[in-house]
């Protein structure tokens, strides 16, 4: 019986991450209470590369 | 460090470090429990330890219950291979790298928000901005200085292709030609320097007519309709100077402007204060308006405000939280979902560990531009002198300041260290912060607790999501 299941995610401590291209956290909806979780990733070079 | 939660009928577990998500069932969710109680995960290959801990376990779950020790020893190699994987217990070891992103990058500037009219055609009380003044005078931003702004940004960005520009106020469409002027300069130029300009406009409605939605909806990325959900909400607060609700003024025109804009890249951004910690109730006011992009956020007022969120109202927000993200999975499974922009969690395509621990760029690479053309480290600093960067004809000069906000990452204050959720918000809202506690690496505790469970909520969310529908049928 499987008793944990993992869920896909984005590996954390691989890539070549930091390209800066996504947005800066406080944009679009929010303005005043930002976090980073629901920002997308777009580095294309990345992204093309998986 | 792990978390561990149960939400929307699963038992959850999220490793901080390697941002991995389990789900579990009720004995490896114990078993885990005891691992990290006991500081076991380092020591599982121990004999004498995996006896402790599959005996702490069996106490729990009595044989009465069909777990045979073969089970518990299965659950116990499964959980040790995630350690070994490094999907379980993942060691912290980012703190070296924190502000290598802000190191790398310094110096580019990649979003502003242009504070095109410091004035409002509303009167709403709980205004950060206060009253869209920021408590200085009534202006609106010429042409030149726009023009100067978007010079900056593009001389600013180094190789960077998409520069972001929020039209912000006050209420930007007070100022609307200068708006439509800027837009078709910034399309000017952006060949020219291999740059993609994406606006958004935040509005709240009053000044809404066909120009204004055909305009937003060729040239705005995104636009951002301010609705507080139940008119007796609304109309509570944002309300004209004549004290009157704006609510039946706006909202045909957000429906039409929605309608036109084919229900996409648009968000219906609400404000919840102590009158309306209910705010289910208002995302459901909108859901019945026909909206689907969803905001709701909790008041940033001065501390003793009547709209500020008290103690009490905190279990009543959670209890929010969770029937939304109920309400949201309910609505999944009706073919009439929606999207709720603090749940919008992507797990497999999420923003990079640099992003992560960086921290949320103000100062460094998104500032906001007031009319006159000075720089501040976001919307929220704007009225405040000390921290004025510089302007936008001689560029950042307070270097005391872009110092202190270059320094900001989720390791900058000690509060973060143990919390299991920094790798989600990265340190939080310098602005909120700095209101909070007179420092911008001080902690917004409340904010904080907020964050962390609406975290939990979409990520709950996200794992029903996955597993339901990857398995083509329900629990």
């Amino acid at each position: 019986m499987e008793r944990i299941k993992t869920i896909e995610t984005r590996k954390l401590c691989e890539g070549n991450g930091g390209c800066g291209e996504c947005q800066t956290s406080c944009q679009s909806a929010c303005k005043t209470s930002c976090g980073i979780a629901n920002q997308a990733c777009e580095n294309t070079a990345e992204k093309e590369s998986k | 460090m792990i978390h561990q939660y149960k939400l929307l009928g699963y038992n959850i577990i999220l490793d901080v470090a390697s941002g991995a998500v389990h789900a579990t069932d009720e004995v490896c969710y114990e078993m885990i429990r005891i691992i990290d109680e006991g500081g076991y995960q380092d020591m599982l290959e121990l004999a004498e330890v995996r006896s402790k801990v599959t005996g702490a376990v069996r106490e729990l779950f009595p044989r009465s219950d069909g777990l045979t020790d073969a089970d518990l020893d299965e659950c116990y190699d499964d959980v040790k291979a995630l350690v070994s994987a490094g999907k379980l217990f993942a060691p912290d070891t980012f703190e070296p790298i924190a502000g290598k992103l802000k190191e790398k990058t310094g110096g580019v500037v990649k979003a502003l928000c242009l504070h095109i009219a410091h004035t409002c055609n509303l009167n709403c009380s709980y205004c950060f901005a206060s009253q869209g003044k920021y408590n200085g005078e009534r202006a609106v931003m010429s042409f030149e200085v726009g023009k100067r702004a978007l010079d900056f940004l593009i001389e600013n960005s180094g190789t960077r292709r998409n520069l972001e520009v929020d039209f912000f106020g006050g209420e930007p469409l007070m100022n609307f030609d200068v708006v439509k002027r800027l837009v078709a300069y910034a399309r000017e130029i952006e060949g020219k320097y291999n740059k993609n300009f994406r606006f958004t406009l935040t509005t709240n409605g009053v000044l809404i007519d066909d120009d204004v939605i055909e305009f937003a909806n060729k040239e705005m990325s995104n636009v951002v309709l301010s609705l507080d959900g139940r008119r007796e909400i609304h109309d509570k607060f944002r309300v004209d100077y004549q004290g009157r609700g704006s609510f039946d003024r706006i909202v045909p025109k957000f429906q039409r402007l929605v309608r036109e804009r084919g229900g996409k890249n648009y968000y219906m951004r609400g404000t919840f204060t102590h009158r309306n910690p209910d705010f289910l109730e208002d995302i459901k006011a909108m859901l019945d308006l026909g909206f689907r992009e969803l905001s709701m956020e909790p008041v940033v007022c001065a501390k003793g405000d009547e709209g500020e969120l008290t103690e009490e109202d905190f279990p009543i927000v959670c209890e929010q939280y969770e029937r939304l993200a109920e309400l949201m999975r309910e609505r999944d499974k009706a073919g009439d979902p929606f999207t709720f922009y603090h749940y919008m969690i992507d797990l497999t395509g999420g923003p990079c560990i640099y992003k992560r621990i960086s921290g949320c760029g103000s100062d460094t690479e998104y500032m906001a531009v007031t009319p006159w053309g000075d720089l501040y480290p976001c919307h929220q600093f704007v009225g405040d002198e000390k921290f004025k960067l510089g302007d936008v004809f001689s560029g950042v000069s307070n270097t005391a300041v872009r110092e202190e906000f270059a320094s900001c990452n989720v390791y900058a204050r000690e509060e973060c260290r143990d919390c299991w959720a920094r790798l989600y918000c990265s340190g939080g809202c310098a602005a909120n912060a700095y209101h909070a506690t007179g420092s911008v690496k001080g902690v917004y505790e409340y904010g904080c607790r907020l964050f962390r469970k609406r975290m939990e909520c979409a990520v709950a969310l996200a794992v029903a999501r996955m597993l339901e529908d990857n398995e083509g049928a329900d629990k």
